[in-house]
C-alpha cells in the first residue's frame, strides 16, 4: 500500500505540493490527470524518494520513505518508475539494459538476471531485439524497454510518468497495449497521464491534480464522466475537445 | 577505405625515406653507436616520466572531476583557483620555481621526481575539466532511471556514468595524453636526461643539430602516432 500523508514540497520559494493525501491499495489503478505544472510528476517522484519532501509523510508498505534511517536503495527495488523521456542507457544492448540491475542490484547471477530480463522483454514484445543497441528502436520500443528494465526487478508497485508524452502518435498504442497487459495480472500501479480515455479505461481511481492540490479524487465514471468540481469540468473540456 | 590507404601508404614511404636518410646521414656523420645508445635511454625516460605523469594525472583529474560536480560552492572555489593557477602558468615556469623550492627547503627529491610531480599536477589541471564535462554529459533523467531501479550511488557512477561520460571525453583526454608526450620534453630545462636533453647534448658534443633534431622529431611522432591511431579505433569501437 503506498500512501501520502499530507506532503509538502517546494523548491525554494514555489511551492509545488501543497498538502497531498493519497492512499493507493495493492492490485489498484491509480490515474493522476491536470495541467502542466500541477505538481502531478513532482508527486510521483517524491513516492521514491527521488525528490525530498518538506513536510509530511510518504508509507510505502508500512516503510516510511523519506526517513534518514532506511535505506532508499532497497526500498526503491519495489518500486518501480518509467520516464518521460525512456531514458534507455545507451552503451547496453537492449538484454543488457534490463539485466544490469538485477545482477548489481540484486545480486543474480549473470545468467540468472539474463532469463528473467528475457522474460519481460518478451512479454513487452521485445523478443527479437535482445541484441540490438537501444540507439537504433524507435521511441516506442525504448520506451517498452523501459517497462521490461522496470519489471525486470520484479517490483510491486510501478509508477509512470507521462511515459507516452514524448512519443510520435502512432507509437502511443503499443505502450499502452504494454500498460493494460500489466493491468490484467494486477500490478498496482500510478499513472500520470494525459491520455484521458485510457485512464477511464484501466483506472480503479483518478486524482485530478490543480496547482498542487487534488482537486477531485474518484473512480472515473465520477471523475472523468461525470466530474463534480468546476475545474475538472473546464480542465476536461479544454483537453477532450 | 581508399583513401586512408593511400594516407598509410604516403606515411610508409615518407618513414622509409626518412630511416634510410638517417642512416646514411649517420654513416656520414661523427656519430657512433654509443650515442644512439645514449639518445634510446633519452627516449625511454620520456616514455617513464610521461607514463607515470599520465597515469599520477588521471588519478587525481578523475578525484577532482568528481569533487567539482559534488562538492558545494566553497570547496568548488578553492580547488578551482589551484586548478586555474596550474593551466594558466606556462610549465617551464611551474617546473622551475618548483625545482627552486625544492633547493631552498633543502628537499632531498630526485629530478625525476620534480618534472614527474609538477608534470602530474598540470596534467591533472586538465583532466580534471574533461572529467567534470564527461560527467555532465551524462543526463540527469538517465541518472534519475539508474537510481530510480535502487542502483546505489556509487553503481549509478560505475555502471552508467563512467561509461557514458568516458565515451563523450575520450578524444579529449587523448589530446591531453599527447600533449603531455610533447611537454615531457620541457623537463630538460631541470636537467632531467629525457629525449630533448640527450639531443642536447649530443648537438653540443657532435655539431649535428640538423639530424638530431630530426631523429627525435620522429621519435616523438613514433610515440605518439600509435596513440592516435588506437585512440581512434577505441573510440569507433566505443561509439554506440
Amino acid at each position: 500500500m503506498i500512501e501520502l500523508k499530507n506532503v509538502h514540497k517546494s523548491f525554494g520559494d514555489l511551492e509545488v505540493l501543497k498538502g497531498i493525501d493519497l492512499t493507493v491499495n495493492k492490485g489498484e489503478v491509480l490515474s493522476v490527470i491536470g495541467g502542466s505544472g500541477s505538481g502531478k510528476s513532482t508527486m510521483l517522484y517524491c513516492i521514491n524518494a527521488i525528490e525530498n519532501i518538506q513536510k509530511g509523510e510518504v508509507i510505502v508498505d508500512g516503510t516510511s520513505v523519506h526517513d534518514e534511517n532506511i535505506n532508499i536503495n532497497i526500498l526503491r527495488q519495489k518500486i518501480g518508475m518509467v520516464f518521460q523521456q525512456w531514458n534507455s542507457f545507451p552503451h547496453l544492448t537492449v538484454l543488457e539494459n534490463a539485466a544490469l540491475s538485477p545482477q548489481i542490484v540484486l545480486g543474480k547471477s549473470k545468467s540468472e538476471a539474463e532469463k528473467i530480463a528475457k522474460e519481460h522483454l518478451d512479454h513487452v514484445g521485445l523478443g527479437d531485439k535482445f541484441n540490438v543497441y537501444p540507439g537504433r528502436m524507435s521511441g516506442g520500443q525504448q520506451q517498452r524497454l523501459a517497462i521490461a528494465r522496470a519489471l525486470a526487478m520484479e517490483p510491486e508497485y510501478m509508477l509512470f510518468d507521462e511515459i507516452t508524452s514524448a512519443l510520435d502518435p502512432e507509437l502511443v498504442g503499443e505502450v499502452l497495449d504494454t500498460l493494460r497487459l500489466l493491468r490484467k495480472e494486477g500490478m498496482t500501479m500510478i499513472c500520470v497521464t494525459h491520455e484521458i480515455a485510457f485512464a477511464r479505461e484501466v483506472s480503479d481511481n483518478v486524482a485530478f491534480f490543480h496547482k498542487g492540490v487534488i482537486e477531485e479524487f474518484g473512480p472515473p465514471s465520477q471523475v472523468i464522466s461525470n466530474p463534480q468540481k468546476e475545474r475538472t469540468q473546464q480542465f476536461l473540456s479544454k483537453v477532450l475537445q | 577505405m581508399k583513401n586512408k590507404q593511400i594516407k598509410y601508404l604516403i606515411y610508409a614511404l615518407i618513414f622509409i625515406y626518412a630511416v634510410y636518410q638517417t642512416i646514411v646521414s649517420v654513416k656520414a656523420s661523427s656519430l657512433t653507436y654509443y650515442d644512439l645508445e645514449f639518445l634510446l635511454e633519452g627516449l625511454e625516460r620520456t616514455v617513464y616520466i610521461s607514463v607515470v605523469s599520465i597515469a599520477i594525472g588521471t588519478f587525481f583529474g578523475l578525484i577532482f572531476g568528481w569533487m567539482k560536480v559534488s562538492m558545494g560552492t566553497f570547496g568548488n572555489i578553492i580547488l578551482s583557483g589551484f586548478l586555474d593557477i596550474l593551466r594558466s602558468v606556462p610549465l617551464i615556469i611551474q617546473l622551475i620555481l618548483f625545482y627552486a623550492f625544492m633547493g631552498i627547503l633543502e628537499i632531498d627529491i630526485s629530478i625525476f621526481w620534480v618534472g614527474a610531480i609538477i608534470l602530474s599536477a598540470y596534467t591533472s589541471a586538465f583532466v580534471t575539466e574533461v572529467v567534470r564535462a564527461g560527467i555532465e554529459s551524462v543526463p540527469l533523467t538517465t541518472r534519475r532511471a539508474a537510481r530510480s531501479l535502487g542502483m546505489t550511488y556509487w553503481q549509478d557512477y560505475r555502471y552508467i556514468v563512467f561509461p557514458l561520460g568516458l565515451r563523450a571525453v575520450f578524444p579529449s583526454w587523448i589530446s591531453i595524453v599527447l600533449s603531455v608526450i610533447k611537454d615531457s620534453a620541457l623537463v630538460s630545462v631541470i636537467g632531467y636526461l629525457e629525449l630533448l636533453k640527450t639531443t642536447e647534448e649530443l648537438i653540443a658534443k657532435t655539431n649535428e643539430a640538423l639530424l638530431l633534431l630530426l631523429g627525435i622529431g620522429l621519435f616523438y611522432f613514433i610515440i605518439s602516432y600509435p596513440i592516435s591511431l588506437y585512440a581512434a579505433k577505441l573510440e569507433r569501437k566505443l561509439k554506440v
